[in-house]
Order: structure tokens, then C-alpha cells, then sequence
């Protein structure tokens, strides 16, 4: 470790780790720190970008037991920063079938699929904890008043990594009931878009096969000159 | 100032040059005689020193990078002689190996067509590149294109090496996939008149590129995987083991594909599968860092299903060619490699030199874009500079809200937005810094239209497989290829199961590619597949310590802290 430093001439920071005291050089994510130390990752760890939601993290630093929230691939250490991996949550799913999920006048099918959701009491923990910044605890309010829009507008760049189920006081999993959510929308309510179907029936029908056969026996320079 | 000083004047002349820019339009595309020149001398594939012919295997005299042909001759990571393939784990119809896209798909299709389904997933199931794809998915559905311009549009970019009867296959289901995924639930971006809001891409001559703003792969896949663990909570037979991946395939003793060992990646416990079909979906091989690219794959991305087909006998195509994405991040050197997606060039913005000037069109195929930003960097010196080492050129995307309105950005690209605002980069008013990255593997297993390999009762779908693209892919045609070929293998596994009669399991397979590695001399290779790459810092190991993950001998990581990724 200190052989890098001094070659590149890092700052070194001091972080801990599950408690335990590591130093590395500034500007690391905390993904690569916690490599930087030693650790061969297989749990909290996945595409390192900032996409899938594996890599949650809670933390505080040293003085300031305040907990804090981030995606280990997407942050930087700083100095001083307690970092405890959020590897796995269990997630408590309702049953349903997509094809029974079409809303009725009148219904309210997120609170029948999950009547857990009315117990939420608006401590806002959720929108705290979210890494992707997004205002969870608006739309659990939008899915207890059975606004499915506001549900998929709100929830959209949900990652899915648990952190809104960890802090929730009332065991509620935000951003499980929001897939159902979204998934609601897209299959019943997003509007259908006729050229779509027309085209898959135009296929159906073979309309392009006489065509698609053509282009598939031309020589190579015949289709460059297409 | 998010930006060092030293790359502030830089950015500055590009902000000088965006009205005369702007006002004068892009450059003209590149004539096919120049391209094929430039790709030839610039394009990463044609480093000649930095491939080798494969010296064993169903494949064996055609060309791999070093990387990879390293991985492909690798000796089996078990002893087949204290294997009791007689205690069996799981006796299923289809094992799906890889839960991404493609396996998702298949899995879905092989359960619908009557299968009882085993899937293995390396990390947590849709843990996949497949949720990292921003930009979206092609598919030839407006009354102004067909599926003859899509045809041609994927002939063309991949240099018309691409097997006819699967690019038939790509555009003809590309429709209907677009249609099962909203049924699913994907919410597809639409116009205010109901149709698909689509965007053409590089390559592309037709709007086709359907989105889900630019989280288009994370919607897909987060639904997929909803829809199997709904399936399996329902009682349907798709069931998935995680962290667990296939370390070898098994045969009978009619060599037919029978099943797959998987190894639990924390107890290293094994597990026997046993399936009359196999479907692999192990997604590509960006991990192993090519020619020591940096690279926007997914931390699992390390060629395994390429290296378990080839065991078991299934060649390869077109391995010598790799996608190398024009705009990965080059700073700052958190995000190093991540994918800046194609979005932002198809919403308007153009890259430019370190002098803010023009120098390539930004929707060129990509394998030509990369070229010219290589050319611009390294022949020809007008890249910008990092203080970590990176050279990179401008995407000026603050160029989009000027041309389509002001809040296109935050709207669009809410994850790029996000991506850049986290180091306090606000992308809608100052440029960012690209360079190619190591993005995709344009070929791989050998399959027909109906997603078999010549092997019997193997199947592959996604990008582990080869042939759909040629020697490169167009934007938005591999999440196509995903659930095109995944639905295809999925029912043609399930066809296959029904009717096979599986002999006696057996890892004779594994015993005659050692005796060849043993002939080849060519013991000293590394075990494969490799499963994850080693990022550890163990520079000082226990004497005997054996590291899961494999470290590349090309491209040792480590000598330079801050590429620690």
C-alpha cells in the first residue's frame, strides 16, 4: 500500500472498515477502497457503475454518528468514514400475475396487494436513505391515494438495493411495492402505440418475407449498394 | 469548478467554438473507402501483436485476444477422476447459466413452453450488464422503416460478415419484442400521439431505438427478473441458485450436453445439475480488460460461457473483434471507462478536440468513431489531458437544450445527470470528457436462428453468442439480441427437452481437454473460467494463498492507485 503512495505521491486517508482501521489514497470510490485493502469482492459488488443497485452503503464518520447513504461505486472516500455493506435484503413480495393487474374504477390495487403501505406514518427515513436522491416517501403517498402515474414518475430510477426497506420503522419495502407499480403502468395504463401492432401482424403475415429472402441470398457488393 | 485548471482552458475554447459550431452544422460522414482505412490503422483490433492464434479446441488457428485465448486454452478448474456424478443436486429440463436478459428471457420461455427451469446467476440474479444498457432497444416498427432497412442498417455496421439467417431472425422478432416487454410492464417512452418516442442511432437510417429514458436495460432487466420470481412464487417450475456459477458443463456418454457443475462462490460447496438441456447467457468479457482498456462492463463480465461451450467442443466466431464504446468516461478518474451512453450523441451532442474544434461526425458506426478519437489523440495530439495520465476528447452536451429545448437533459439522461452531478459535473452546462472503452464482444459461440450450437443440447443467447453482429454492433441491437435469442432458446430448449433421452453423465470431455493441454504443452495456463476478476491489493499474500479471481498478466492492475477499479 505504501509503496503506491509514495510513487504517486497520494494523499492518504483514513477510513475504517467494519471497524477496523485502513488507510488509502484520496479519491479511491469506496469500492475501490475496500479492493485497495485487500478484500476480493463477491458480495456488494456488481456493475460498478452506478446501475444495479448491489454495492448499497451505510456510513458515518468518526465523530458524527449521524448514518449516511451512498452506492460504494459511485462515492469517494473522505476522511475518517465508517463504512458498513449492505450485501442482501430479503424481500417480502406480494402474489399477483401481471394479468390480473389491470385497475378498476375505484380500486386501489397497490394497497390490495400490499395493505401494509397504510400503516406508513410519513417519517420521510425512506427519502433519507435513498442513494439515487429520489423522494420515496412521495410516492408510497401516491400509491396509498392509487396515483399509479405519480408511483412510476417518482420511482423510476429506483435501482432496487433495500436501503428505504432497511430504514422503514414500519417494516414497509418501498421500492418493492413500487415495481408492481410501474409494471401496472406499462402493461394497462401507458397508452398502445398502433404502428407497434401493426407491424408485428404485418410480420406475422409474412409481408416482408419475400423481401427479407432476397436480401439474404445477395452477394456482399450487391448490398453495399443498397 | 469541477474541473482541474488545467483542463479549464480547454474547456473553454470548446464553449468559444459551440455557436459557429452549431450555426455550421456537423461534419459530413466519412466516404466507406476512408473509413475502412482509418478503422484498419486506429481500431484496437487491428494491433495485430496483441492477438494470438488458439493453439487447442474446436477453434483452433483462428484468432483471440491474448486475454481471451488465455482464458479459452485454460485448464478445467476440476479433477474429473473425484467427481461422483451419481449424487445429483437438481435434475432439471433447462439450466440456464447467466441471469441477465437473455437468460431471464429464456428462462421465462423454456418455463412457458412446459420446462421445469434451473437458472445459475454468478452474483444476484439480473446482476448483468444487461441493467447497465442506457440508450435502448432497436426494433424496425414505424411505417417509414422495415425490417429490410434493419437488415441492412446491422449488415452494414458490421461489415456484412454477419450470418444472414440470425440478423433475419434480430429485426423480423424485433417488433414483438418491443410488444412482450410492455406487457410485461416495461414502460416504454412515448409521444404525446401514443406512438414510441424513438431516436436513431449511430448506424442506424430509421428512428428505431426504443427507450425507457436512459435506464432503458435497468427496466427491462428489474422486470424480467420480477416475472420470474413471481412465476416461481406462484408455484411454476423456474427456480435460480445465486452466487453460485456453472464451473464446468457435463456430457453423456452420447455427447449430448447434460447438465453443469456450479460452485458455490463463498463455501466453494459444488453442485451437481443435471438438465437435458443447457442454455448459456453468460454475457461477455469486459472484465478481463483488453489490451488494458478500461471498460463499462458488469464486474462478472469475464468470457466463462465463451470458455464452457468451448470445452465441451462448440466453436467460436468472429473473436477477434471486440466493441470498443467511442464515449466512456475519462474523467473524473472515479467513473473512469463508464459507459457516457450513445443518447447523448443521438440527442445532439458532437465530440470535439482539446481546441474545441470538429473532427468526426458523431453518429458514425462505432467502430469508426473510436478510431477517429484514437487518430485525434495519438497521431495527431489534439486530446485533452487529465491529471491522473487519461487523454480524452469533449462531448459537448450542454449542445442538446440548445437544440431541443432547455430541461432535454435532465429529462433524457436523468442517470448520465446523476452520474456526473455526483462529482459535481452538471453535464447540461459544461462538457464532459470521453475516450473509447471496452464495451462489447461482437462475436462468440456459434448458434443457429433457433439459438442451438452444433453441440447437442447446447443453446446460447445474448452477447456470449456470435454471429448476430458481425465484426461490430450497432447501438440498441444488443438488448434486441437479448430477449430475440433468449425467447428462442428458452422455447428451443424446452422443445429439445421433451424429446432427448439423456445416457450416462459423464466428464469424459473434461479428461481428453487435459490429455490435449497436456500435448499442446500447455499446462502453465491459468485455470477458467475465471468467474470475477482480482481487484484485491495483495501485495503481500500469505505464502500459498489461491485468490478466487484471476488477475490479467497483460495488464497488471495496480501500479497506478488511481486506476484501482
Amino acid at each position: 500500500m505504501a509503496k503506491v503512495a509514495e510513487k504517486e505521491k497520494v494523499q492518504m486517508v483514513d477510513i475504517f472498515i467494519m471497524d477496523k482501521h485502513y488507510q488509502v489514497p484520496e479519491g479511491l470510490t469506496i469500492q475501490a477502497a475496500l479492493e485497495y485493502c485487500g478484500y476480493n469482492l463477491i458480495r456488494s459488488v456488481g456493475c460498478r457503475s452506478g446501475f444495479c443497485g448491489a454495492c448499497a452503503t451505510i456510513y458515518c464518520f468518526k465523530n458524527d454518528p449521524q448514518l449516511r447513504y451512498a452506492l460504494a461505486c459511485q462515492k469517494a472516500v473522505e476522511p475518517d468514514m465508517y463504512l458498513t455493506q449492505i450485501p442482501f435484503f430479503p424481500t417480502a413480495e406480494a402474489l399477483y400475475n401481471v394479468e390480473d393487474l389491470e385497475p378498476k374504477e375505484g380500486e386501489n390495487k397497490l394497497v390490495e396487494l400490499y395493505p401494509i403501505i397504510l400503516t406508513c406514518f410519513g417519517c420521510n427515513n425512506c427519502t433519507k436513505s435513498c442513494p439515487q436522491d429520489l423522494e420515496v416517501m412521495e410516492f408510497m403517498s401516491a400509491a396509498i391515494r392509487g396515483d399509479y402515474e405519480k408511483v412510476y414518475e417518482k420511482s423510476f430510477d429506483c435501482l432496487m438495493c433495500g436501503l428505504c426497506a432497511a430504514r422503514c420503522p414500519q417494516g414497509l419495502q418501498p421500492y418493492v411495492m413500487a415495481m408492481a407499480g410501474r409494471r401496472l403502468r406499462g402493461a394497462y395504463l401507458a397508452p398502445k402505440s398502433q404502428h407497434n401492432l401493426d407491424r408485428v401482424k404485418e410480420i406475422e403475415e409474412g409481408r416482408f418475407d419475400a423481401e427479407m429472402e432476397k436480401l439474404k441470398q445477395m452477394p456482399t457488393d450487391e448490398l453495399r449498394e443498397l | 469548478m469541477p474541473y482541474p485548471a488545467s483542463m479549464e482552458e480547454s474547456k473553454r475554447k470548446v464553449e468559444e467554438t459551440r455557436p459557429k459550431r452549431l450555426e455550421k452544422g456537423l461534419l459530413s460522414r466519412i466516404p466507406a473507402e476512408e473509413r475502412e482505412a482509418l478503422v484498419n490503422k486506429f481500431h484496437p483490433d487491428y494491433k495485430k501483436e496483441q492477438f494470438r492464434e488458439l493453439r487447442i479446441g474446436p477453434s483452433k488457428g483462428s484468432r483471440a485476444p491474448l486475454e481471451i485465448a488465455d482464458l479459452l486454452e485454460g485448464n478445467s478448474r476440476i479433477d474429473p477422476d473425484r467427481i461422483d456424478l451419481d449424487k445429483v443436486d437438481f435434475d432439471v429440463d433447462v439450466l440456464v447459466v447467466g441471469c441477465g436478459g437473455a437468460g431471464g428471457a429464456s428462462a421465462l420461455l423454456a418455463e412457458e413452453n412446459g420446462a421445469n427451469v434451473l437458472i445459475s446467476s454468478k452474483l444476484r440474479l439480473g446482476d448483468a450488464n444487461t441493467i447497465g444498457a442506457q440508450a435502448g432497444t432497436q426494433a424496425c416498427d414505424r411505417p417509414n422503416d422495415s425490417p429490410a432497412i434493419h437488415y441492412l442498417d446491422a449488415m452494414g455496421g458490421g461489415h456484412y460478415v454477419n450470418v444472414p439467417e440470425l440478423v433475419e431472425a434480430l429485426v423480423k422478432d424485433s417488433p414483438d419484442v418491443i410488444k412482450w416487454l410492455e406487457s410485461l410492464g416495461v414502460n416504454w417512452d412515448k409521444e404525446p400521439d401514443n406512438s414510441y418516442h424513438e431516436l436513431s442511432g449511430g448506424g442506424a437510417s430509421r428512428r428505431r431505438l426504443h427507450s425507457c429514458k436512459d435506464y432503458t436495460g435497468l427496466e427491462e432487466m428489474r422486470v424480467i427478473r420480477d416475472e420470474i420470481r413471481q412465476r416461481n412464487l406462484h408455484g411454476k417450475k423456474v427456480d435460480w441458485v445465486e452466487f453460485e456459477p456453472a464451473i464446468e458443463l457435463i456430457m453423456d456418454d452420447k455427447g449430448q450436453v447434460a447438465g453443469a457443475i456450479l460452485m458455490d462462490l463463498e463455501t466453494r460447496r459444488m453442485t451437481i445439475v443435471r438438465a437435458k438441456a443447457v442454455v448459456i447467457a453468460a454475457g461477455g468479457m469486459g472484465r478481463t480488460h483488453i489490451q488494458g482498456f478500461p471498460t463499462t462492463n458488469h464486474y462478472g463480465a469475464t468470457a466463462d460461457g465463451l470458455v464452457l461451450a468451448y470445452r465441451v467442443g462448440c466453436p467460436l466466431v468472429h473473436m477477434d473483434t471486440m466493441q470498443y464504446h467511442p464515449t466512456g468516461a475519462a474523467f473524473p478518474p472515479q467513473i473512469l471507462g463508464f459507459l457516457v451512453t450513445e443518447k447523448v450523441r443521438t440527442l445532439g451532442a458532437e465530440i470535439v478536440n482539446g481546441d474545441g474544434e470538429q473532427f468526426v461526425h458523431p453518429l458514425e458506426a462505432r467502430d469508426t468513431e473510436a478510431s477517429a478519437e484514437i487518430r485525434e489523440c495519438k497521431e495527431r495530439g489534439k486530446g485533452v489531458n487529465t491529471p491522473t495520465g487519461e487523454v480524452g476528447l469533449w462531448l459537448d452536451s450542454p449542445m442538446i437544450d440548445i437544440l431541443r429545448g432547455q430541461g432535454t437533459v435532465a429529462r433524457e439522461l436523468p442517470a448520465m445527470v446523476r452520474q456526473f452531478g455526483r462529482f459535481n459535473i452538471d453535464m447540461a452546462k459544461e462538457p464532459v470528457l470521453v475516450y473509447p472503452t471496452l464495451h462489447y464482444q461482437n462475436g462468440g459461440i456459434v448458434i443457429k436462428a433457433d439459438a442451438s450450437t452444433p453441440v447437442p443440447g447446447l443453446f446460447a443467447a445474448g452477447e456470449c453468442e456470435g454471429g448476430v453482429h458481425g465484426r461490430n454492433r450497432l447501438i440498441g441491437n444488443s438488448t434486441l439480441d437479448l430477449f430475440v435469442f433468449g425467447r428462442r432458446a428458452g422455447r428451443a430448449a424446452a422443445q429439445w427437452a421433451k424429446e432427448v433421452k439423456l445416457g450416462k453423465l459423464t466428464l469424459d470431455h473434461v479428461r481428453k481437454w487435459q490429455r490435449e493441454i497436456k500435448e499442446a504443452g500447455l499446462e502453465e495456463m491459468p485455470v477458467s473460467p475465471m468467474l470475477l476478476p482480482n481487484y484485491a491489493n495483495q501485495d503481500r499474500p500469505v505464502p500459498g494463498f489461491q485468490p478466487l479471481g484471476q488477475v490479467s498478466p497483460y495488464t497488471p492492475f495496480g501500479d497506478r492507485a488511481i486506476r484501482w477499479i
